[in-house]
Parts: structure tokens; C-alpha cells; sequence
């Protein structure tokens, strides 16, 4: 068998109740239940080697987001060091299974993707690079749907180094 | 060596709330050092939580997340001494793996 064997695929061999120990330690990541997210847990490459927020996203999620209210972006006005920019999102949408945080003037737009599993809550906070002043966006999937927000922080000082 | 993974994480009852920082260079591959030389990107690209063998949360990252990386998450479901799995895997096939009580 390839050693590149997918993770729905593999999980779907150990439900069968196929040799059971090698595949697990192929995918090494938790069973849950949900083939949505089983489908997420993959590295998304492409989607990171994408230039812009449109490709990233449709490399991502295959569709467009909207923008929505809903989705609550917080960012600076002004970063002082782009090297670390808080950035955080919370959301009022129910049932979100993705947030992603993408930064339109980086070489490659998108920054951070995260899987929300259910029972976790729709929002987190992390810290970004900004090569200079530059939109913002979070997208949130939720219900198979986008929504996006978008801010522009202007960065002072670079944090992409050269 | 110490793990390269902090973390806290404390349950109000209902929700319980992760903060995780962990040491790595998070390098993008596009920066030159003194001598003028490229140096090669080298980056956390995945990071889970697991409770009780269920992934709660699941990060990709790229290289524009910062150096030392943060970040902050909730979760329902854990009780006061449950234990949290943390694992990340960066660009070269490295990880690192600990676990914490949530208090």
C-alpha cells in the first residue's frame, strides 16, 4: 500500500476493522466523528503557496465568502512592529467548522487557518506578520457557508525582515 | 530539554481556555542574515489539541505567523484535571509533543 494514503481513506479501512495499528500510526491524528473535518486535516500546501486572498480562498474553500457583521475582527489601527500583529476574531455564527486569517500584502495571503471541532468555540486569537500596511481578513465557515470581515492595519515598521 | 510548547489551560466549568506559546523561529524562507545568505524557511505548519483522543482544535499555519507563536482558543466539554495533548510538526518533519491539566 502507498505510504501517501489519505486520511478518509485511512479511517475509513480502520472502520472496517482492517489491520488496524500501521494505519493508525500513518495518520496519527484523533478519530472523529465527521467526515467534513476528517477532510480538513490535511496541510493545506497550495493553499499557502497562494499570492492572493481571492486564490488562497478559493484554494482553501472552494467558494467565495460574503461579508458579514456577524464576523468580529479585532486588529490594530496602526502596528507599530510588523513582525507581531494581534489579530482575533469572535463570531456570532452558529455551528462555524473553520476560521482562516489571511493578510493581502504578505507574499502569500494567507497567514493561519484554523479547524473548529464541535464543541469548540468560534474564536481565537493569534499573532501575525505584516510586510507593510495591508487589509486584514478572517473568513469563518459556518454551516458549508463564508463570511468575512476585513480591517486594514497599517504597519510602520515591516516584519518581514530584508 | 524543555519542551518547546507552554500552555495554559484553565475550565470556568463550562468552557475552557487555552493559551498556548510555543519557541520556534517560524523562519519564512525570504529573510537574509548578516552575511547576505538566505536563511531557509523553517516553520510550524501544524498544531492540534486533543482531549481525551479528540482533536478540539486544529491550527495550519504558514510562515506570517509570528516568531514564538500564540494563540488562544475555547473549548467545551473538560473538567478540572482533564488532560490536553499538544502536538505541532513544523516544515523540516520536527515535533514536539506535551500535555497539560487544565485548571
Amino acid at each position: 500500500m502507498a505510504i501517501d494514503v489519505s486520511f478518509p481513506v485511512t479511517r475509513r479501512l480502520i472502520l472496517k476493522g482492517a489491520s488496524s495499528v500501521a494505519l493508525i500510526g500513518l495518520c496519527g491524528v484523533s478519530l472523529h466523528p465527521g467526515p467534513a473535518l476528517a477532510a480538513n486535516d490535511k496541510y493545506p500546501d497550495d493553499a499557502f503557496k497562494q499570492k492572493s486572498d481571492a486564490g488562497a480562498i478559493k484554494s482553501l474553500y472552494g467558494k467565495a465568502a460574503e461579508a458579514s457583521d456577524r464576523v468580529k475582527l479585532d486588529a490594530p489601527e496602526i502596528a507599530e512592529n510588523g513582525a507581531v500583529v494581534p489579530v482575533s476574531v469572535t463570531t456570532t455564527l452558529a455551528n462555524v467548522t473553520s476560521i482562516s486569517f489571511f493578510v493581502s500584502e504578505n507574499p502569500n495571503a494567507l497567514a493561519a487557518s484554523y479547524v473548529i471541532a464541535e464543541g469548540t468555540m468560534p474564536s481565537v486569537a493569534n499573532r501575525l506578520k505584516m510586510q507593510k500596511t495591508s487589509n486584514v481578513t478572517a473568513i469563518v465557515e459556518s454551516e458549508g457557508k463564508l463570511y468575512s470581515a476585513t480591517k486594514e492595519v497599517k504597519v510602520t515598521v515591516g516584519g518581514c525582515g530584508g | 530539554m524543555a519542551s518547546t510548547i507552554r500552555v495554559r489551560a484553565t475550565s470556568n466549568g463550562d468552557i475552557t481556555e487555552v493559551q498556548a506559546l510555543i519557541q520556534h523561529p517560524m523562519d519564512t524562507g525570504l529573510v537574509k542574515d548578516a552575511q547576505g545568505a538566505l536563511i531557509p524557511a523553517h516553520f510550524i505548519q501544524q498544531l492540534s489539541f486533543e482531549h481525551n483522543g479528540k482533536r478540539v482544535f486544529l491550527a495550519d499555519w504558514g510562515p506570517a505567523v509570528s516568531k514564538d507563536p500564540y494563540v488562544k482558543f475555547g473549548f467545551k466539554g473538560a473538567a478540572k484535571g482533564d488532560e490536553l495533548k499538544i502536538s505541532w510538526v513544523d516544515n523540516t518533519g520536527a515535533t514536539d509533543t506535551t500535555t497539560a491539566k487544565i485548571q
